[in-house]
């Protein structure tokens, strides 16, 4: 047993997290700004930081991803990291040329509370910055929230440059959270079926899925581009997804350019597909095409086909906030009972949101906010499961204790097809079920003996 | 076969180098071109690098910290300690199963300690960093002591704890005087000392020797006894290793780390000889069991079948035995053919292509070994975070000087034990054998003298200088981290990762010589490469057809 040491009696932790469902901060603010076209990410701290954050999400993508740091040394780390910052500048600018440099901190020049807009600003007074090149900011300390509220904190950071002109674009501004570059281009997709122009705000599409063509490009072709996010000031409207990753940025813009602002749940599943589709279809002024009706029949059509093996199959969760709310909502519309549910995330709104989602269920349901997977398992052990949903580390429970398993959220370390097939919208909700049926009936196909070994299932 | 045409013999090594400084500001190119060596391979040594020194900010390094070279390194593959990292919950996150060290439940079977699948963390919140995280410390010693009963909790911290001032080695002692059955203490390794991970390496070292080396005097039984240092276990190199001991008779007590218990490192002073691997991150502690304990230590390299033969010759050698040195030629000649027709192979393959290796601050060296057992040649190479000795030898450490960014890791001081130290063997018996050739002791010549004349030795390399290396040299290979691993690949050029072996290995001993020829074999040789243009990218012409009517 891998897990072995994990007892199934649960004892009160006050202090020790075991396995956690949560990384820091900074890791989400890299991520958003690599959805930034031009944009080199820099991380405001030791250099410890900057190397697990981009080969954490390298081993995720299987792409270069590239950040810069201020390397810290103790010296700076008593008297204060501006010198590192304004050198780093200067050298980032001369070396990589980005169109954009997204600074984020770390617990380091937190907790010795570096002031980055005002180094920022004597940046630009010294001209450490070139003419028509930008710096944005954002204070992501790891030791609050988790690396959700560093994603968020960056793409709020990003409606700094919103400039309104007075004149509205005509566009909706897409904020889609933090979802894979496949998701962010499924959403593209719908908006163009709709007929509605978007600006998607981060949007990694182009720049973590990149072709191999035999030319590195550190500045891919994809990201939203800083026309873009100066134009989101004149959109009509705002759709976020996802209340943690999404929901401030989106407020951030209604309440300084008065560009009205819908917060959604991440479109994952039927219902949050539908909520998503007509807000859009509200918000434009649009119709919804054909097209994405016969993709919604689709969904609702393999639902029926395959209920019976979904119906009332137990289902533990880890994973962030607004993945897994879109998650157990889906679930629990298929007639599945998701039983047990960690997100490493601090949110007391969480815990609420899934009761009500699972309320009528005809289990009991354990969810918790700032849990970890140690919990999870030991849950898992009281009340077994017919299927685990988490990021790669789940698979030591799944293996302990011989439970099928989905890979689903971030990170995904083992597995391939998660950066190109898209989990969000109708057509990502066949792709889900697919998924869960396959792990179901490989695990029927396993057990049945001989004599209840089927051909059509 | 790469699709890009060689272009190896068209810059010499001085425009290279001039190349990679082109771009730079004027004080950044001070400063990196004496980090970038041209390789003269004089016999009376080499030129002198700068190595050690802090990062160039912005300059997209591929450097760690010292919590990554502390826990994640040297403390991280011990499968029976609790290793609780006191900090917000990343720095726990991501050395969380990442580096690939292969883990023996041991002879307990399934009901063995092995926390190796377990990130322990105190989570560090908002009031922790305000009020300080002492009592936040304690409590989770006691949680995990109380869940696991472990025999040993290994405490690191993390960047804000050195800065609030929480005071890790004083609540670990009193733990550990409360527990009375659990040994406790802590790691200073805050992320921004030193330069790199090797402060890391360095503040690990001391607090092992410190707190768990010697601690056990219950005798360990076995002939030829000798510990492994600086051997991690990636992908199973360190069972590879194990096995051809074992077949050879030799005894390892401990290996530092790769697959170690408490106990390994807490009977290691037992051992009549240190066999060193990784220079760079173990030989504080060779050094201090020298003095302490009077065991000598020699550099070993078990990467390349020659090397390992080469290796185990000395270790057979220093134990003047014999029984052993029959016992170990008969197991390179049993070893020996699979790994011969091996070669023979995928030599005609692999014969006079290039490689170019930056890792942390040893495999760039050991690796050359099985390079040129495959005929291939390294025209560039470099550490993360090596020292001039690792570069150069350690005869240059007397020149070295600490600088102000180094300064403050802790130098312990070492006496020889008043009982139990005990020379191995008389000065005379040592010097007779480094007269005859067989062993050196204390000695390490660094990567330089085994590279070619001409090539470029790089400290540091950066992202920059890694796309214009590759540029310029096109090499075969290229051979880095995950970091590294896919911007090369977009240049059309196949990366080993040398780290984490892109989940392969072992790659050490004989079957490890033989599963790297393979590797290489695949990657300089893969379809892949031939794929990147499209047929009317390769043909662009516009020519016309006819339209049937």
């Amino acid at each position: 047993m891998l897990l072995r040491h994990t007892p199934k009696e649960i004892t009160e932790r006050s202090a020790l997290t075991i396995n956690p469902a949560k990384t820091c901060q900074p890791i989400g603010a890299m991520y958003a700004a690599l959805g930034i076209h031009g944009c080199l990410p820099h991380s405001h701290g030791s250099q410890g930081c900057c190397a697990y954050h981009r080969s954490a999400l390298t081993r995720h993508y299987k792409e270069p991803v590239s950040a810069a740091t201020s390397s810290f040394t103790e010296g700076s780390s008593v008297f204060g990291g501006q010198a590192n910052l304004m050198q780093a500048f200067s050298n980032i600018f001369t070396v990589y040329n980005p169109e954009i440099i997204a600074v984020h901190t770390t617990c380091l020049s937190e907790t010795i509370g570096d002031d980055l807009p005002q180094i920022r600003k004597k940046a630009i007074a010294e001209g450490k910055i070139p003419e028509g090149k930008y710096v944005i900011s954002a204070s992501t300390p790891s030791y609050a929230g988790s690396h959700v509220t560093g994603f968020s904190n960056m793409v709020k950071a990003m409606t700094e440059l919103a400039e309104p002109t007075g004149k509205k674009n005509g566009k909706v501004n897409l904020i889609p959270g933090w979802v894979e570059p496949c998701d962010m281009e499924e959403l593209k997709r719908l908006s163009k079926l709709m007929g509605v122009g978007t600006i998607m705000f981060p949007d990694t599409s182009g720049v973590l899925n990149t072709p191999l063509t035999g030319e590195y490009k550190m500045f891919p072709d994809g990201g939203v581009t800083i026309a873009e996010l100066k134009s989101t000031a004149d959109s009509i409207g705002t759709i976020a997804l996802g209340e943690w990753c999404s929901g401030d940025a989106a407020r951030e813009l209604d309440s300084k350019h008065k560009v009205p602002c819908k917060v959604l749940d991440m479109p994952f599943g039927l219902k949050a597909t539908d909520r998503f589709v007509d807000a859009l279809h509200k918000m434009a002024g649009v119709n919804v095409p054909e097209e994405i009706m016969v993709e919604r029949g689709q969904l609702v059509d393999l639902i029926s086909d395959m209920h019976q093996y979904f119906y009332h199959k137990k289902v533990a969760l880890a994973g962030d906030p607004d993945q897994l709310i879109a998650m157990t909502e889906f679930l629990v519309s298929i007639d599945m009972c998701p039983v047990h549910i960690v997100t490493g995330t601090p949110g007391k709104k969480f815990e609420k949101r899934i009761k009500e989602l699972t309320a009528g269920m005809p289990y009991q349901v354990n969810v918790r906010a700032k849990g970890d997977f140690f919990l999870l398992h030991q849950w898992m052990k009281n009340e077994p499961v017919d299927l685990l949903i988490s990021n790669t580390y789940g698979k030591y429970i799944a293996r302990d204790e011989d439970v099928p398993f989905l890979r689903w959220g971030f990170p995904i370390l083992d597995r391939q097809g998660h950066q190109y097939f898209p989990t969000v919208g109708y057509k990502g909700g066949l792709r889900l079920l697919e998924k869960i049926l396959t792990l179901l009936l490989d695990r029927k196909d396993r057990d049945d003996t001989e004599m209840k070994f089927e051909l059509v299932l | 076969m790469t699709a890009v045409k060689s272009r190896k013999a068209q810059l010499g090594p001085a425009e290279v180098k001039a190349e990679l400084l082109a771009k730079y500001p004027p004080k950044v190119a001070r400063k990196r071109s004496k980090q970038i060596m041209i390789n003269e391979a004089l016999e009376n040594g080499t030129p002198e690098i700068t190595a050690n020194v802090r990062t160039i900010p912005g300059i997209i390094t591929m450097r760690g910290c010292t919590y990554a070279g502390c826990k994640g390194v040297i403390m991280g593959p011990t499968r029976d300690i609790v290793n609780l990292v006191h900090g917000p919950i990343g720095c726990s996150f991501y050395a969380w199963l990442t580096r690939r060290n292969q883990t023996d439940p041991g002879p307990e079977g399934p009901d063995g300690e092995n926390f190796m699948t377990y990130a322990f963390s105190t989570d560090m919140q908002e009031q922790d960093i305000i009020f300080g995280g002492e009592k936040k410390l304690a409590a989770a010693i006691q949680e995990a002591y109380d869940l696991f009963h472990p025999k040993s909790i290994a405490v690191f911290a993390t960047c804000p704890v050195g800065l609030i001032g929480d005071d890790i080695h004083t609540v670990s002692r009193q733990m550990k005087e409360k527990l009375g059955d659990c040994n406790v203490y802590a790691f200073s390794c805050e992320g921004y000392k030193g330069v790199s991970q090797s402060a890391g390496h360095h503040i690990a070292n001391n607090q092992v020797f410190k707190h768990i080396v010697g601690v056990d005097d219950r005798p360990v039984e076995g002939k030829y006894k000798i510990s492994l240092l600086g051997e991690y276990n990636i992908g199973g190199d360190g069972f590879e290793i194990d096995r051809i001991f074992k077949k050879c008779g030799i005894t390892n007590i401990a290996t530092f780390s790769g697959n170690s218990t408490y106990k390994q490192f807490a009977t290691a002073h037992q051992a009549d000889l240190n066999a060193v691997m990784c220079h760079r991150s173990i030989n504080y502690v060779a050094d201090m069991m020298e003095t302490k304990f009077g065991i000598p230590w020699i550099k070993v390299n078990f990467i390349g079948a020659k090397a390992t033969a080469k290796s185990l010759r000395k270790i057979a050698a220093y134990f003047e035995d014999k029984e052993l040195i029959d016992r170990v030629e008969a197991v390179i000649a049993e070893e020996m053919p699979e790994v011969e027709a091996a070669v023979a192979e995928i030599l005609p393959r692999t014969e006079g292509k290039t490689a170019m290796m930056f890792v942390g601050g040893s495999r760039a060296h050991h690796y050359n070994e099985l390079f040129k057992e495959m005929g291939m040649k390294t025209i560039s190479a470099g550490y993360e975070f090596g020292h001039r000795d690792d570069y150069e030898g350690r005869r240059v450490i007397p020149t070295i000087e600490v600088d102000a960014d180094s300064r403050n890791i802790e130098e312990i001081e070492v006496e020889a034990d008043a009982t139990r130290f005990k020379p191995r063997k008389t000065a005379e018996a040592m010097q007779a054998l480094e007269a005859a050739g067989a062993v050196k002791f204390k000695d390490y010549e660094g990567l330089a003298p085994d590279m070619e004349a001409g090539t470029l030795i790089i400290d540091d390399l950066n992202q920059h200088e890694a796309e214009t290396l590759v540029k310029l040299l096109k090499p075969d290979i290229f051979c880095a981290g995950i970091k590294e691993k896919f911007s090369i690949q977009k240049l059309g050029i196949p990366m080993k990762q040398l780290h984490s072996y892109d989940s392969g290995g072992p790659y050490a001993g004989f079957q490890g010589a033989v599963n790297f020829y393979k590797e290489i074999d695949r990657l300089v040789n893969s379809k892949v490469w031939s794929y990147m243009k499209a047929p009317w990218q390769e043909n662009p012409q516009l020519s016309g057809a006819y339209v049937w009517e």
